[in-house]
């Protein structure tokens, strides 16, 4: 076990530089450069905007760019925002709380609709309930959230006017009122990225569930004796969540990195709108830690879930 | 679009100035219901009531003291992501910073001075201004107090300008500061300016947004090269109506009332809160639709969208103010297409026929700037003829527009340019074909599109070609699709004046300019004209100190401009903003933030 944990992660190591490299060399070849706007004005001298970009070493090659880059990340330093002039690291921990609270909400909600969904609908198929269940799923996973957002945004907010479409995080308030505002303009990100969730998970659930319903062994668990509920939920269940472990595991580090487009309509502040501010304004900093970040991320959950492989079926063994 | 007091104002003292159509505005007024002859009188009693240099808003309000306003919420669909305007990257920065802090003097809506922290004008007339154009003196407000308590004194602003100047900061403000040969403090409230070399433009040093004072004893340690580590850059500290009180860079920025601002029971609001982030559409149905919103900023949003979002929303409005901005056609003086020692549109290789007078003659008759401007700006923009436009006293009255294909045709016909089989021209076996070039952005992809098909109408192919923006607007030398480049033989956008004085702006035609491989394309003159007129009118008008004779010089390079059809001026533009029904107080100026009178705003049901 030991041996294999430190197998893996030598394995990583290779993998997370060859990442990085592609990212760097991607970023550093595409065009623009954070002083667009200066560009235009009559004001600023073109001296300014050449010194700017000499101070930032954007005139520098490409490798020695990079190794610089890696040198100061070894050390911890993510460097810091062209734009923002602060260190990345600050920016992004000013995010993280906001994009935890959101779409760790919403991959809650997701787990807690699609696992009792998914499970009655594989043991009842073709049931009314499962009907109604697919066709919501199905549904739900086709429409896009930029679609079902503004879609939220014109109901509850243009509409019907019950809920604010603009996140914010300088509430005026505090205690249970502070909580209350800020669910009331959690619920349509949180309900947005969550349904879309839900769906695609309920989809994975039953599917698995229906591969493992059929086996021998919970013919033999039923036979046993064991009541229903114990057959579905100790020996389908549990075999079924292997593919389902994997999924999620995947998914987890898009926790991190935030909803893009979910957060850019709704104005959340998170890591996601960092992501694509910072691409729009060239502050290549901030998009390399965020992108890079997310790929150590995955890298790990990776590791993860193959090790909850091992919890969930004793026959998998590490060697 | 319902009109307020304020805004009728303006307009009927545009009209009465001749800078606005004097049939529109009567037909809007009695469009409103006012009879013809109420109108007329309307104009004619109207004097121009608002003295130089001051702020133009009637002062409907007069609280008697400070607060009680509760909260203004902003929306910035650009988010500030820092908060020092002297390492800004745009409008948001230089917004989010103009709330703290403030400089010497605002500029008005008509670009004239507004003494903020100075006591008041320089002027020849009492020896603050010297006669020669060298020096200038400032006097200090009083008893002015930075939000940490610390006085206010004529060392802050000698360290502002030290600050600003010292290029090892990499401030972008630095172009206002850098003629400056010293700074004398002549006592703890008085600063004398002595300038390199005679300046008529002696106003922008520590006026506008560029002029924003820093305090000495927060921000010393943080000059040159410390400047980007500092962390007074998210945490500002002025002397402005509200104080910082969190920043979230991308995010937003909440201010609170100062309890020691410097103008009597101002300003009225408790917190202010700038939102930024998002789009234009959005932020507007926030202000005018939900309420969510009180003021949002630069609505540039696609005409019928904002007329329906105007229709439908009952909580706000949309505003326009007149901007200096004027989108316009810039035809290629060297050949985009003959590649000369490494660079393309060398000034080695003239133009094959855009060098010909009487072809750009042809192509200015064939914009059609009516419907440009009435079916795809709507109320963001009118026709213009000129380049120049604001402040008024650099508009010239010389030069005028018309949409005339006939008048195309035969002037292409005259140059000795026929009509080939396919019906495009030809001349010398050479077809006339053009690339048209511009950023990524609906309106103008539409306007794109009536170029093209009137072009195509007199026998001009046309190949349309959109750059997204960030690489279009970049600086960087090795992307040739930049607009600085101009590898194409006409492109389009909007150039402004970014200050009162056009001097700076005009310098985008001087020879010396020309933008080229030798100077990585950082060179202003894009077209790559010359012109030994307009150079030697450049230079007077640098040094020239009379305002009457400086207005004559600019606005005869403006003349040389259109006479010689270096550019086509197309739209005149107009600064949209969303505002909330009970919000008020403002005077929107082109010239200066948004925010340069923000401690004048105030709520009223």
């Amino acid at each position: 076990m030991h041996k294999y944990l430190l197998r893996r992660v030598l394995v990583t190591i290779p993998t997370l530089v060859g990442i990085s490299v592609v990212l760097f060399t991607v970023l550093a070849l595409a065009p623009g450069d954070p002083f667009e706007e200066l560009a235009l004005n009559p004001n600023i001298p073109a001296e300014v905007r050449l010194n700017l970009r000499h101070q930032f070493g954007l005139d520098d090659p490409i490798p020695v760019r990079y190794l610089r880059w890696l040198t100061a990340m070894l050390r911890g330093d993510w460097g810091y925002s062209f734009v923002s002039r602060v260190n990345v690291d600050r920016l992004i921990l000013q995010r993280l709380p906001t994009t935890l609270f959101v779409l760790g909400t919403a991959y809650g909600l997701a787990l807690l609709i699609a696992l009792p969904v998914g499970v009655m609908s594989a043991v009842r198929p073709y049931s009314l309930f499962d009907q109604i269940a697919t066709t919501f799923a199905f549904v739900g996973y086709s429409l896009p959230t930029f679609f079902t957002g503004l879609l939220f945004i014109m109901l509850f907010s243009l509409y019907l006017d019950w809920l604010p479409f603009i996140y914010s995080t300088t509430i005026e308030a505090s205690g249970m009122r502070w909580v209350a505002e800020h669910l009331r303009q959690a619920a349509m990100p949180i309900a947005v990225l969550g349904l879309f969730e839900a769906a695609s998970l309920t989809r994975f659930v039953r599917a698995s569930m229906l591969d493992v319903i059929h086996q021998d062994f919970v013919t033999t668990a039923r036979a046993k004796g064991l009541t229903e509920l114990r057959t579905i939920l100790g020996h389908v269940l549990r075999n079924a969540l292997i593919p389902v472990v994997t999924i999620v595991a995947l998914q987890l580090p898009g926790i991190f990195t935030g909803a893009v487009i979910t957060e850019q309509i709704f104005r959340v502040p998170g890591i996601g709108s960092l992501l694509i501010s910072a691409i729009q304004s060239t502050d290549t900093p901030v998009v390399m830690a965020i992108t890079f970040v997310y790929s150590m991320l995955v890298v790990v959950f990776n590791l993860i879930a193959d090790i909850i492989y091992g919890f969930l079926d004793p026959r998998i063994t590490f060697s | 679009m319902p009109i307020d007091e304020q805004e009728l104002r303006h307009w009927v003292r545009r009209v009465v100035e001749g800078q606005a159509s004097r049939r529109q505005f009567m037909r809007t007024m009695v469009g409103l219901g006012l009879s013809a002859p109420l109108v007329a009188s309307l104009l004619a009693t109207y004097s121009t009531a608002a003295a130089p240099g001051a702020r133009s808003e009637p002062s409907a309000f007069t609280p008697t003291k400070r607060g009680g306003g509760g909260r203004l919420r902003l929306l910035w669909w650009q988010a500030p992501t820092i908060a020092n305007v002297h390492l800004s990257t745009g409008t948001k920065d230089n917004d989010a910073s103009r709330v703290v802090h403030e400089p010497l003097a605002g500029f008005n809506r008509d670009g004239e001075l507004v003494p903020v922290l100075a006591e008041a004008i320089p002027s020849f007339d009492d020896g603050s201004l010297a006669w020669d154009g060298t020096s200038v003196t400032w006097r200090l407000k009083k008893e002015v107090v930075w939000h940490d308590g610390k006085p206010f004194t004529a060392d802050d602003v000698v360290f502002t300008w030290e600050y600003a100047a010292d290029s090892a900061t990499g401030a972008v403000s630095s172009g206002s500061y850098q003629n400056i040969k010293h700074i004398d403090k002549l006592d703890e409230h008085t600063v004398k300016l002595t300038f390199v070399e005679p300046t008529p433009f002696w106003y922008d040093a520590f006026c506008g947004v560029r002029g924003q004072i820093l305090p000495k004893h927060l921000v010393a340690e943080y000059k040159g090269q410390n400047s980007r580590n500092s962390p007074y850059n998210l945490k500002p500290v002025g002397t402005g109506p509200y104080k910082m009180v969190e920043f979230k860079p991308g995010d937003a920025a909440l201010y609170e009332l100062n309890p020691h601002y410097h103008v009597p029971n101002r300003p009225f609001f408790d917190m202010v809160e700038l939102k930024g982030g998002g789009d234009a559409a959005s932020a507007a149905r926030a202000v005018i639709q939900t309420g969510e919103f009180d003021y949002a900023w630069n609505l540039q949003v696609e005409k019928d969208v904002l007329e329906r979002i105007e229709r439908q929303g009952t909580r706000g409005k949309v505003v326009i103010f007149p901007q200096a901005g004027i989108e316009h056609i810039q035809l290629n003086r060297t050949d985009p297409w003959a590649e000369v020692d490494g660079e393309r549109s060398s000034l080695k290789a003239p133009h094959p026929f855009l060098t010909d007078l009487l072809v750009r003659q042809a192509y200015n008759v064939a914009v059609d700037r009516r419907i440009i401007a009435e079916q795809l700006y709507g109320a963001a923009g009118q026709p213009t003829s000129n380049f120049i436009n604001s402040p008024k006293r650099f508009q010239s009255s010389n030069t005028s527009w018309e949409f005339s294909l006939e008048k195309a045709a035969q002037q292409l016909d005259q140059a000795g340019w026929t009509r080939g089989s396919d019906g495009v021209r030809v001349k010398d076996g050479r077809r006339m074909k053009i690339v048209y070039q511009t950023s990524v952005n609906p309106v103008r992809q539409k306007t794109q599109a009536v170029v093209k098909k009137a072009f195509e109408q007199v026998g001009i192919e046309v190949e349309l070609k959109a750059v997204n923006a960030g690489v279009y607007f970049s600086s960087d030398p090795a992307n040739p699709d930049t607009y600085a480049h101009f590898y194409t033989d006409i492109q389009m956008y909007t150039f402004g004046p970014g200050s009162p004085d056009p001097q700076a702006h005009l310098n985008r035609f001087v020879s010396w300019q020309i933008a080229q491989k030798a100077n990585n394309w950082s060179g202003r003159n894009i077209v790559r004209w010359s012109n030994a007129e307009y150079d030697r009118l450049w230079k007077q008008a640098e040094t020239e100190l009379d305002p009457t004779k400086r207005a004559a010089l600019i606005i005869r390079m403006n003349d040389l401009l259109i006479e010689d059809v270096v550019l086509i001026p197309v739209i005149w533009r107009n600064g949209v903003r969303g505002v909330s029904h009970t919000l008020h107080g403002m005077e929107l100026s082109d010239w200066d933030s948004d925010f340069w009178d923000l401690a004048y705003w105030y709520r009223q049901a």
